[in-house]
């Protein structure tokens, strides 16, 4: 039996030893991993209950990321509670092996502390690596900071190996300013982050002998249609579980979750719409905003994928001009996060104006200062009753002001 | 000369792999297609014969594959030695033994890779190759005679 380990009401923790803490209290069965920066703490602390005896599970080095997904895939087909964590070039690598999770339905947890993409080589936070897999058919989930990068990691658990979901599960963190940042973290006792967490119940495990099953079957065009469809549904579907798990979440820990978290959005004029860190940064800067008598609220999706189109329309349908910041080179298009809320709000009654902005990447600093100036773009816009500037713009770039496309709205 | 349902339960090679008749909808197609192999509790299924088992349409024991053959490999029983060879070396487990004597070939499983007629050491083979429409009857009649040894 694994050793306990004592915890305080309150600890210190960094987001890369709030996740592992989480992997232990969950009691994975299995968790193979090829450490990267930043999230090779993870991993690393993991290593370390393993060695001390307060882990009871397998801990698998492998030589690859592409060979630790493979090993969660196989541990997981087996029947375990299965984990691990990666970042950047390592998720990369493992992205072939994440769609054969998804499409084995699998529910695996996946920390992901984000990190962007070479090239040029760069080990900081932006969201090119969380963007990645955007189709993989995860349930992406991205936490603000330590607790909630905690807090998720326990519930990704419980959403995944629900019987009605079978999913693999990400939960998302930015490199650096949350992985490596040490923050007040409220963690659950054992007992009681276990009994949330519950005993997996495995589906179809190939430990059953009684009943031996195929994985990875070869589907053509007379079959694979049909699969990925009803994996697409199993995802669009899993709202109400992931609802269910935030409310039970709130009843043992107080603390409360929503697919979408809306910031002083009650009467707001103005909105910035962002992920990660960037929410915080916003929030400050949308109270000095308002200092200012500009209405200014933020919305921040907490579920990335299944993306909440219903209530990132909700949160935003009744403001005059919206900002979607995306955290990732958008590679000859508009920014996809931009892309999807604005497909959102164009079913609106309302219609209000919505503008990109590139920020951040790298790791490029992104201020108070830098989102307070694109709320007051957006009370131009908000003003005027059309878009005053070019549609998608970069915040925080060296060089000549960088833009494209304009309006043909007003 | 081998019955062709040689060893065969009733599902054996019932339906053609890639037939699209009435294929089911996305609401009822397997979880992750994950596919189980047999109808009910298998766990005793290692002790038993394939045409003991109770193996599921999933299986692939009930779909043929004769058609991608175009050469079929034929056995001489009387040539056998029963040194299972072909046995092991059978890429799709369709050479049919039982208590260590070759009884002959599952043509419905069989792609006819010619690997048995290659591994068998008998002098003439026990197994050779033929047309596919050619009948077994036929085949046996034109059977070669026994090399001799060059002085």
């Amino acid at each position: 039996m694994a050793e306990k380990f004592d915890l305080q009401e309150r600890e210190v923790w960094d987001g890369n030893y709030a996740a592992s803490q989480a992997m232990r209290q969950a009691k994975v069965d299995v968790m193979a991993a090829y450490p990267i920066t930043p999230s090779t703490p993870i991993v690393e602390n993991y290593g370390a209950y393993v060695a001390n005896g307060y882990v009871d599970g397998e801990f698998v080095m492998v030589e690859s990321e592409h060979a630790a997904m493979s090993a969660c895939v196989g541990a997981s087909a087996a029947g375990g509670r299965v984990a691990t964590a990666t970042s950047s070039q390592g998720f990369a690598l493992m992205v072939e092996v994440l769609y054969q999770a998804s499409g084995m339905r699998l529910p695996i947890v996946l920390n992901v502390v984000n990190r962007a993409l070479a090239s040029p080589l760069n080990v900081r936070g932006d969201h090119a690596d969380m963007y990645l897999g955007r189709d993989s058919g995860w349930i992406q989930m991205d936490a603000f900071n330590s607790q909630e990068a905690y807090d998720l990691a326990l519930c990704a658990f419980k959403i995944g190996e629900n019987h009605s979901v079978r999913l693999p599960v990400m939960v998302h963190q930015d490199g650096f300013i949350t992985s490596h940042t040490a923050q007040n973290v409220y963690p659950l006792t054992d007992e009681a982050a276990y009994n949330f967490v519950g005993e997996i119940d495995p589906v179809d495990d190939m430990l059953d002998f009684s009943r031996p099953v195929t994985y990875g079957a070869q589907t053509e065009e007379d079959w694979h249609f049909e699969h990925k469809a009803k994996q697409h549904k199993a995802l669009m579907d899993s709202v109400p579980v992931i609802e269910d798990v935030f409310a039970e979440f709130e009843k043992v820990s107080g603390r409360k979750y929503k697919r979408v978290e809306s910031y002083m959005m009650e009467d707001a004029e103005v909105a910035i719409v962002a992920l990660g860190t960037t929410v915080e940064t916003s929030r400050v800067a949308a109270l000095r905003m308002r200092e200012q008598g500009i209405k200014a609220g933020v919305v921040a999706p907490r579920v990335f994928r299944p993306f909440p189109f219903d209530e990132i329309r909700d949160a935003l349908e009744n403001v005059k001009s919206v900002a979607v910041l995306d955290r990732s080179s958008p590679g000859g298009a508009m920014g996809a996060f931009y892309n999807e809320v604005s497909a959102a709000l164009y079913t609106t009654e309302n219609r209000p104006l919505v503008t990109n902005y590139i920020y951040g990447l790298g790791g490029r600093d992104f201020a108070v200062k830098d989102a307070m100036d694109i709320f007051a773009d957006q009370k131009a816009n908000a003003d005027a009753g059309h878009i005053t500037t070019d549609i998608q713009q970069f915040s925080g770039l060296r060089g000549p002001k960088l833009g494209f496309f304009k309006t043909k709205r007003g | 000369m081998q019955d062709l349902k040689l060893c065969a339960q009733d599902k054996r090679g019932i339906h053609e792999l890639e037939a699209g008749k009435d294929l089911i909808g996305w609401d009822e197609v397997t979880q992750g297609s994950v596919l189980p192999s047999f109808e009910g509790d298998a766990s005793n299924v290692a002790h038993l014969k394939q045409e003991e088992r109770c193996y599921s349409d999933f299986n692939s024991y009930t779909a043929t594959v004769a058609s991608w053959r175009v050469k079929k490999p034929v056995f001489n029983i009387d040539v056998c030695i029963d040194c299972q060879n072909c046995w092991v070396w059978c890429p799709d487990t369709s050479i049919i033994s039982r208590d260590k004597q070759m009884l002959g070939i599952d043509y419905d499983h069989c792609k006819g890779c010619e690997v048995c007629v290659e591994v068998c050491p008998t002098n003439p083979k026990s197994l050779l190759m033929f047309a596919e429409q050619e009948d077994l009857e036929t085949a046996l009649s034109q059977w070669p005679e026994k090399k001799k040894k060059e002085k």
